[in-house]
């Protein structure tokens, strides 16, 4: 903004730009979560008739289901978190260190296009692949590695495999753009000093890209934590996932005050990992998410 | 480790074996929907019986409804693409409105809502969801007791998918369009306003031009990730239902290879968009 203007132009224009932003922030974040709080917080007592309670978090406390899917939720989306960060990490170093020039664009890009394409599409994928009569257990049959074909479907093992599968890109793009800035000049030195792989991958190679790990376990974390149509599809009906429990209370049984108890529970969760995700490695939100 | 140091032939080996395994886990679901979209038989599955186009050309003489005489599934597309429409220009223009104004105005909490707008982005999409459908319901609510007015659009329905989706992909395209516009060299409009142009002048022949890859790329992706997004849609549907919505009730009460038929366009849709968008990007950016 030049300084010629009069000031009465100046902050019209501010006006007018930061209009849009506080509508969108207003009404469609801050307001309807402070209403979810409000909605979590008040029991029915009578038809049309609320009294502020914590009735909604006694619940979920005192009633073993809900907070063991909690439980499960978080381990799972952890244990989905650890495989992806194993899977992807092989792959970014191939991409930022061992492929070269036009190969590493095209692996890149190769990558990446699979997460074009709709979630719905490729959970449908797994499922023609992993059912009963699906493509691998009629396979294994012909191979005579069993005699009638398994049910490969409604495992824990199918969901983890859909999520890992779901996350993958979020974890090698963050993973890539930390390892490329790495110097190899570093690495080499280090192997001229007499230090081994995993010495190298130790003190090396995991410090510098610390921003860039810790980038995708949170991104991947949150959105395995709330993932609906993976776990709801591949899992079937013992795939107890939050998520479930959260469209149970609030679309199913029209239960608002139970359902926005559990949203903010699983709020709290994402955001607790949020945080404790930037304080062990020492980031600033803002630099995490523009990272990724 | 890395080409400039020894790598012993078992490890180059196993490096290669390891990403021709990765792609083929990326790429096996895909190709088998893209393959039973084309199996002569009423459920995808194996066995193959045979090549045919009836999962796309069916009609209900033939007793197979293939993708163009699917009524259901050809609605639920143009739902998806109206909705998909509405994302997408919503929050490109807010996205450019935001990006001026965190890159260019000077003013008192600024950075705190740098960080506010990056919230959307860590809030799952469920919750979202019925946050803005539960205060959408009270603002009705309140509407019709306080002034009897029944004001349908803030009832589950399109408008509400449209703003519950726009919530967090107007946060993706703030990010993408601020992150150019803070590479803009500024003396190329001092350039213009010293030749005597106007601040409209400027900005429509210099700024925008330049801000155009960055809101081209964001319009795709926030078009694709409308047109894709399931969990908060889920929260706010009504009675119209986007493609995602019922391909996931077709998915749970069995499916047809129909839905295989419909993925498939969308996988030649989505990777024509992603392929021209990069195509486009390596132009402008040489």
């Amino acid at each position: 903004m030049t300084a010629s203007e009069p000031n009465w132009q100046r902050r019209l224009l501010l006006a007018l730009l930061l209009a849009p932003a506080l509508l969108w922030l207003l009404l469609l974040i801050v307001l309807p979560h402070v209403d979810l709080a409000l909605v979590s917080f008040r029991e029915r007592v009578a038809p049309r008739e609320y009294v502020t309670s914590l009735a909604q978090y006694q619940t979920f406390f005192t009633e073993p289901l809900y907070w063991q899917i909690f439980v499960r939720t978080a381990v799972v989306s952890a244990i989905a978190t650890a495989i992806t960060l194993l899977i992807a990490f092989p792959v970014a170093w191939t991409i930022a260190k061992i492929a070269k020039g036009r190969r590493a664009a095209l692996l890149f890009l190769v990558c990446l296009i699979p997460f074009w394409v709709s979630e719905t599409v490729r959970t449908l994928g797994w499922m023609i692949l992993l059912r009963e009569s699906g493509v691998l257990p009629s396979f294994l049959v012909k191979l005579g590695l069993v005699s009638a074909p398994p049910e490969l479907l409604y495992h824990d093992a199918t969901i983890l495999v859909g999520l890992v599968y779901t996350s993958l890109l979020f974890m090698v793009v963050p993973l890539v753009n930390s390892l490329e800035s790495l110097d190899n000049a570093l690495i080499e030195a280090a192997y001229d000093l007499g230090a081994g792989g995993l010495t190298v991958l130790r003190t090396i190679v995991i410090p510098h890209a610390a921003p860039g790990i810790t980038a995708g376990c949170i991104v991947v974390f949150m959105l395995t934590l709330g993932n609906y149509l993976t776990p709801n599809l591949l899992g079937g009906t013992s795939s107890q996932w939050f998520t479930e429990q959260i469209y149970n209370q609030f679309i199913t049984r029209f239960n608002w005050e139970q359902g926005a108890a559990f949203g903010f529970l699983l709020l709290a969760l994402s955001t607790t990992m949020v945080w404790v995700g930037l304080k062990a490695s020492g980031q600033r939100f803002a630099d995490v998410m523009q990272r990724s | 480790m890395i080409p400039s140091l020894p790598r012993p032939a078992w490890l180059r080996a196993a490096n290669t074996i390891y990403i021709v395994a990765f792609l083929i886990f990326l790429f096996l679901p895909l190709l088998t929907v893209a393959a039973f979209a084309f199996n002569d038989a009423p459920y995808p599955a194996p066995p193959w019986h045979g090549f045919t186009l009836d999962w796309f050309f069916g009609d209900e003489a033939s007793g197979r409804v293939g993708l163009f005489h699917d009524s259901e599934l050809l609605d639920s597309i143009l739902t998806s693409a109206l909705v998909a429409t509405w994302v997408t220009g919503l929050s490109v223009l807010v996205g450019t409105t935001n990006a001026f104004l965190m890159e260019r105005a000077r003013f008192p909490g600024r950075q705190a809502l740098s960080v506010m707008m990056l919230v959307p982005l860590v809030i799952p999409g469920v919750i979202l969801g019925i946050s803005i459908l539960a205060f959408a319901s009270r603002l009705a609510d309140f509407a019709d007791t306080a002034f009897g007015l029944e004001l349908e659009f803030l009832r589950p329905g399109l408008p509400l998918v449209v703003v519950g989706q726009f919530s967090y992909i107007a946060a993706i395209a703030t990010l993408t369009i601020s992150a150019r516009l803070k590479r803009f060299d500024h003396t190329l409009e001092e350039a213009a306003f010293n030749l005597g142009a106007s601040r409209t002048a400027v900005l429509w022949h210099i700024t925008l031009p330049y801000l155009r890859p960055a809101m081209i790329g964001s319009a795709v992706i926030a078009f694709l990730m409308s047109f894709e997004n399931f969990n908060t849609t889920l929260m706010l549907v009504g009675a119209d239902t986007p493609l995602t919505i019922l391909m996931y009730g077709r998915m749970r009460d069995g499916a047809t290879p129909v839905l295989n038929a419909v993925s498939l366009f969308l996988m030649v849709a989505s990777a024509a968009l992603a392929l021209s968008l990069m195509r486009r990007g390596r132009r402008s950016n040489p």
